[in-house]
């Protein structure tokens, strides 16, 4: 088990703002990594500290255990990244769009990503322009699995798609995966997507990092605790309740780490990923990060 | 062959979710030892799946003696497998839930309810939980 990214306090900051604060993380090798949290969180932020778009203002990030400002060569022969917008030329066909990518990789696999392309039927002699938004996905996203990436970066690869073309794009990068092994991070706001194709959690808020780990590890850590209405100064108290709700005579309390067995008279019940993420989300304060290990990013 | 699904939003792990559809399907006898499950990589693109859930899935089944993989050739349901409700007993049994859900459809009761009353019930006779 070794990873793919490891951050070590890692800080930036655009003029008087801090993006990143303090970031300590491990992404691990042969997973796919959510990156989670709301818009302005630091999630592009990190990837472009990741792939070397972007110095760090304090901290260190190492890419395939290599620091990509002094070492942008190998990070960026071994990362392929799919930013946000998508940067492909509206004018360039399909094929000259591959052109470009054999011109610019030494490892670039020209078959394999033929192949890909064709399964999708996106034909080569079409302009970047005439093609759908799911087509065009799919074409960045075959761009980046040319240079056959150790690690693979999406900034909201499924964001703006039509139900049937996030569907495709997310097949097309399981299966990659389970063909290739190859790493994956993903920033999404979807988490029923999250949920289907990942299997590692990050979620950042506000520059920090809230909650890390595996997904199926932290959904059995978490439980929705159900009781007799209780004073919400006593629940704002415990770090271990990361939300409380109180309505009625019940309170609702997802809590972390809970006792095996529920106080009496509250029952626990599991919680979904939805449930899971939206509780920290709201919270921004929950969940004070222990510190990442190895061990705890491991399956 | 039998076609997994998954329910994203629920409360159970999607690796759990597959594990006991395969475990039900074999209750109801509907698959029995020898059958052959989807390859997990059929099961990854079929449900646009995280390749190391769908893995994990199919060893806590092998774990369980629910299924075995043979080299190259696939996983099948595993003699050691539970043995499905016998057909007699569903016969003999199912009349009287049939009943009970005619009674509770016309106390209004919707399905979610209904659900909410098997689990109790079930929790309360078997002690385990069967979320």
């Amino acid at each position: 088990m070794s990873a793919a990214i490891e951050a070590t306090a890692l800080s930036k900051r655009f003029r008087r703002v801090w993006a990143l604060r303090d970031c300590s993380l491990l992404v691990p090798d042969g997973h796919i990594t959510a990156l989670v949290g709301p818009n302005g969180a630091g999630k592009t932020t990190l990837l472009n500290l990741a792939i070397g778009l972007l110095a760090p203002s304090a901290g260190v990030i190492e890419t395939l255990g290599w620091d990509p400002q002094r070492h942008p060569e190998p990070v960026l022969e071994r990362v392929g990244y799919v930013p946000q917008e998508r940067p492909l030329y509206p004018d360039f066909t399909v094929g000259e769009t591959l052109r470009m990518g054999r011109a610019l990789n030494s490892r670039w696999d020209e078959a394999a990503t033929r192949a890909r392309l064709l399964r999708h039927g996106i034909p080569l002699d079409r302009r970047v322009r005439h093609l759908s938004g799911g087509q065009r996905a799919q074409v960045s996203l075959a761009l980046a699995l040319g240079k056959r990436p150790e690690l693979l970066l999406l900034d909201e690869p499924a964001a703006a798609l039509d139900p049937l073309a996030r569907r495709g794009l997310l097949t097309e990068l399981v299966e990659t995966v389970a063909a290739d092994g190859v790493t994956v991070v993903l920033s999404s706001h979807q988490i029923s997507d999250v949920e289907r194709v990942c299997d590692h959690l990050v979620i950042l808020s506000g520059g920090r990092v809230q909650l890390a780990g595996d997904i199926d590890a932290l959904r059995d850590e978490h439980r929705l605790l159900v009781g007799p209405r209780m004073d919400p100064a006593v629940a704002a108290g415990d770090p271990t309740i990361i939300s409380a709700r109180h309505a009625g005579r019940e309170t609702a309390l997802l809590v972390r780490r809970h006792a095996a067995t529920p106080p009496a008279g509250w029952r626990a019940e599991p919680v979904s990923l939805e449930e899971l993420v939206l509780a920290y989300l709201e919270n921004p304060a929950a969940g004070a990060p222990p510190p990442p290990t190895l061990v705890e990013a491991a399956s | 062959m039998i076609n997994l699904r998954l329910d994203t939003g629920s409360a159970m792990p999607a690796y759990a979710q597959l594990v006991r559809q395969v475990r039900r399907a074999v209750l109801r006898g509907v698959l029995t030892p020898g059958d052959r499950l989807p390859a997990a990589r059929e099961v990854v693109a079929a449900l646009a799946l995280n390749p190391n859930t769908v893995l994990k899935a199919y060893a806590e089944l092998e774990r369980q003696g629910v299924v075995r993989s043979r080299a190259g050739l696939g996983t099948f349901i595993a003699d050691s497998a539970p043995a499905p409700v016998p057909p007699g007993v569903q016969r003999s049994l199912r009349p009287g839930l049939d009943a009970w859900l005619e009674r509770a459809r016309a106390a209004g009761l919707s399905e979610e309810a209904v659900w909410s009353l098997i689990d109790s019930a079930v929790l309360d006779a078997y002690g385990a939980d069967v979320a």
